[in-house]
């Protein structure tokens, strides 16, 4: 365990020094480096913790993007109040869903299907909102990008990686603290076997909505900040099912449940596709899709030799703990 | 908006509806047998969308021609693909074998990308043009015999499983897996043929597909949901309930798109598939499980 | 007044009668047995008292309140903890952190749950392999980590469902002497199912004997090995005890 903490003191110290050695493109690669990794971890509370397999988690992200961006585009509120009616949005929502879900039982694949619905009908939703701009997206405006503006969330490229940065750790301190608590436990526990939870006394479907209604929350976060990080917002591309995808490539590859997974995944994922591009950009082979057609590759390969992720094997030649 | 453009639109949507069903029914019996969630369901079908081009582009093969060795050919794959590649995923977590299969997704859709172009690309026959006549009702000829094949594919399917050895043996492999190991079977192998012919069915409906729409490689997912969408209105498992969920949904996304934005037909069907989770989670045919 | 008592509980699966009027006592302190032929109905029993399923028709009392129709999570609450006849274990986890989930019901931290957790493995002589993963157990000791889940949670009354079978005679002993010293030592009320004659004739003060759903005799071990109807139907002619 001494190790492990060694280590995470050195990995949380090279992160905060990155800005000092790396610049534009670099540190926006970073911070989405560090986008993935929180957006997986807030997937894998619902996944790896409680055994609910989202594959609609764009939909929080997409609400919570357009809860603050609207407020924001209409009424210039900043995003600090937005954050908590985004918050709001999305909890009510997956508590919805989960509701629907748990209440009739519905689980594995047809929650999972539950979900893409959910996202799917969603996305045509607001591509017929006029209010939120319709299919042709909504664009924020940007006030200024040189000096730290905290409170109405503008800034250089280095405020947001910071901000991500802050973000992935408060992610990791709070699953790690969830981890070893009473919730952590239960949700393992139903995880493994629902029915022997219940009859240990644990209301499996309170539990479960709790780790709903955190994912969720978390994901809202990660909305907001899209929507003043890009600042442009558009229906088919924020609740596509592809960025569904794209959140849960992370754990899946890093481990899913464990609490290093999602942001090793995450690194190795977004360093892999932005390698990829390079090597093809050289070789001259700059077709659309052949780069998703490497990524696929690389995807398959993973899962099929290394079906729990890479840290958990990584962990063990390392000799740390978790 | 007089009374036979609806009927018009209808039977049209019915038609179609036949062809998806068609696929639907091979989505449902490979989860049916297999209990494997094919992801990558619609990039199937949009691969035997672009073998028909292919095939008619370079040898002027009529669809209905071309569907024979374009079906042969998706059996085999199929069967590889399970014997080899999805075989060892069948007692792996469920979102182990999603990703498996969403990542052959990927791959097939950008591989199209990268050959096709994201251009639109149909075939043109002439039949296409022609229509029956029922005084105002009208029948497209190519949507006829379209949906003519659907069903003649589906009764095939039906009777194999119902009547033929391998395919009762194939019912018992699903029913109790472990049973029909211990009585023999060889349960890997009718896994690998199930998905065989699943593939086939998608191959058939995506040779029907091209002569009603064109084809472009953004459709594969946009039809992987549809097909989950069919089975489970229609329900899982049952064979007559993948074609009536087809039907249903054809018929529903082509009033929709008549009476309700276009764009917006997509939407009654997820409306429905969140309805029918909720209400009758095993669909309008299925069992319970 | 019992600390369970059970009146004309009768459960059918689809139109196939599982228990029918059964009714019977299990007073505080006391160690009891239902025996009975394969499919007589006692885990199903087991499951309405533990809130698995709501029975059909019947009524079920806990230290005087009412417990048909809770959920079995609330069953446990009450203070009714039960092992399971196909055992179902949390695989992936290690042997203590199975028995910690059961801890938490009571225990206020992870830390207090860990410390009972312990004493309780100690107790059901799986201590040495308390950081094991659940999923690389014996059957024996899979059982004995149900019974050792099910006590942290504290019950007053456990249900324990063929918990010795599998086991060999010296580890049957074992458990008989554990089972007996939580009865003695801490007054827990025991009911279990059993097929090993021997754990029930070492252990139960009271029988209950099952058959196609219905009780066909109460009473003492010494007055159900003579009882010609229990003979007929499950013990035979010669029972060796």
């Amino acid at each position: 365990m001494k190790r492990a903490t060694l280590g995470l003191a050195i990995l949380a110290a090279l992160l905060v020094l990155l800005p000092a050695v790396v610049r534009g493109y670099a540190l926006s690669v970073a911070t989405l480096i560090l986008y993935f990794a929180y957006t997986g971890q807030a997937w894998n509370v619902m996944m790896g913790f409680a055994g609910q397999l989202s594959l609609g988690h764009s939909l929080y992200v997409g609400v919570g993007a357009y809860a603050a961006g609207a407020l924001f585009f209409h009424y210039g509120i900043g995003p600090w109040a937005g954050l908590w009616v985004a918050i709001l949005l999305c909890v009510l929502l997956g508590l919805l869903i989960g509701f629907l879900a748990f209440r009739f039982g519905i689980s594995g694949v047809y929650f999972a299907l539950l979900t893409i619905a959910f996202a799917e009908f969603t996305r045509i939703g607001f591509d017929h909102l006029d209010w939120t701009g319709g299919p042709g997206g909504m664009f924020l405006r940007v006030a200024q990008r040189d000096a730290w503006d905290l409170a109405h969330f503008r800034g250089p490229p280095l405020m947001y990686y910071y901000t991500m940065l802050f973000l992935t750790a408060g992610a990791f301190v709070l699953c790690s603290f969830l981890l070893k608590s009473k919730a952590g436990y239960y949700w393992l526990a139903i995880r493994e076997n629902e029915e022997a939870a219940q009859a240990l006394g644990i209301n499996t479907f309170r539990w479960k909505m709790l780790a709903v209604a955190i994912s969720s929350a978390m994901t809202a976060i990660a909305g907001v900040f899209f929507a003043f990080y890009y600042n442009n917002l558009f229906p088919e591309q924020i609740f596509h099912i592809s960025r569904s995808i794209e959140i849960i490539l992370g754990p899946i590859i890093g481990g899913v449940g464990t609490l290093f997974g999602p942001i090793l995944g995450a690194a190795v994922l977004t360093l892999l596709s932005d390698g990829i591009t390079e090597l093809l950009a050289a070789l001259g082979w700059e077709m659309p899709g052949i780069k998703q057609v490497f990524y696929g590759v690389v995807l398959l390969v993973v899962i099929v030799f290394l079906p729990h992720g890479i840290w958990p094997g990584l962990a063990r030649k390392l000799g740390l703990d978790r | 908006m007089t009374w036979h453009l609806v009927v018009n639109v209808a039977i049209a949507g019915l038609l179609t509806g036949l062809v998806y069903g068609l696929m639907a029914l091979g989505l449902s019996v490979i989860f049916g047998v297999v209990r494997v969630v094919n992801f990558a369901h619609g990039e199937m079908m949009t691969i035997a969308m672009y073998a028909t081009v292919t095939l008619f582009a370079v040898w002027q093969l009529d669809p209905f021609v071309a569907v024979v060795p374009i079906a042969a050919a998706f059996f085999v794959f199929g069967y590889l693909m399970q014997a080899g590649i999805i075989n060892p995923f069948i007692t792996r977590p469920e979102h182990s074998q999603f990703m498996l299969l969403v990542a052959v997704a990927i791959i097939m859709v950008n591989g199209l990308m990268v050959s096709f172009g994201p251009d639109a690309r149909n075939v043109q026959v002439d039949y296409q043009l022609e229509s029956y006549a029922i005084g105002p009702i009208l029948f497209d000829k190519a949507r006829l015999l379209a949906a003519g094949m659907a069903l003649a594919a589906s009764a095939a399917l039906f009777a194999f499983f119902r009547f033929s050895l391998t395919g009762k043996a194939i019912r018992a492999c699903a029913d109790n897996w472990l049973g029909a190991k211990v009585v023999g079977l060889d349960v890997k192998h009718l896994y690998a043929l199930t998905f065989g012919l699943g593939s086939a069915c998608v191959a058939v409906a995506g040779s029907m597909m091209i002569l009603l729409v064109d084809v472009t490689p953004v459709l594969g997912p946009a039809y992987t949901l549809l097909a989950f969408v069919i089975v489970i209105v229609g329900g899982m498992g049952s064979m007559a309930g993948a074609l009536l969920g087809g039907v249903l949904i054809g018929l529903s996304e082509a009033l929709a798109g008549l009476f309700i934005q276009p764009s917006a037909k997509s939407m009654i069907s997820f409306g429905l598939l969140i309805l029918v989770l909720l209400v009758r989670p095993q669909g309008l045919l299925g069992k319970k499980a | 007044m019992a600390l369970l008592e059970v009146r004309g509980l009768s459960k059918s699966f689809r139109g196939l009668r599982a228990v029918h009027d059964a009714s019977f006592d299990v007073p505080q302190g006391t160690i009891n047995a239902l025996i009975g032929p394969n499919g007589a109905g006692k885990t199903t029993i087991f499951n309405v008292i533990a809130g698995v399923y709501p029975a059909d028709a019947g009524a079920i009392h806990f230290e005087g309140k009412a417990i048909h129709g809770l959920r079995a999570d609330q069953v446990c609450a009450a203070g009714i903890g039960r092992t399971f006849q196909i055992v179902k274990p949390f695989a992936g986890l290690s042997v203590l952190d199975n028995v910690v989930v059961g801890g938490l019901l009571r225990e206020r931290s992870a830390a207090a749950a860990r410390r009972i957790s312990l004493d309780i493995l100690e107790k059901l002589h799986l201590g040495p392999k308390r950081d094991l993963p659940a999923s690389s157990l014996t059957l024996p000791d899979r059982k004995r980590l149900e019974a050792a889940r099910a006590l942290a949670t504290r019950p007053k009354l456990l249900l324990l469902d063929e918990v010795m079978a599998g086991l060999r005679p010296t580890e049957c002993d074992q458990m008989i002497e554990v089972f007996r010293g939580l009865n003695r030592g801490e007054g827990l009320t025991i009911l279990l199912i059993e097929h090993v004659m021997r754990a029930v004739m070492a252990l139960a003060q009271h029988i209950g004997v099952l058959h196609h759903g219905e009780v066909i005799a109460r009473g003492t071990p010494e007055q159900i090995v003579r009882d010609p109807a229990v003979l007929e139907c499950y013990l035979g002619e010669e029972t060796e005890v």
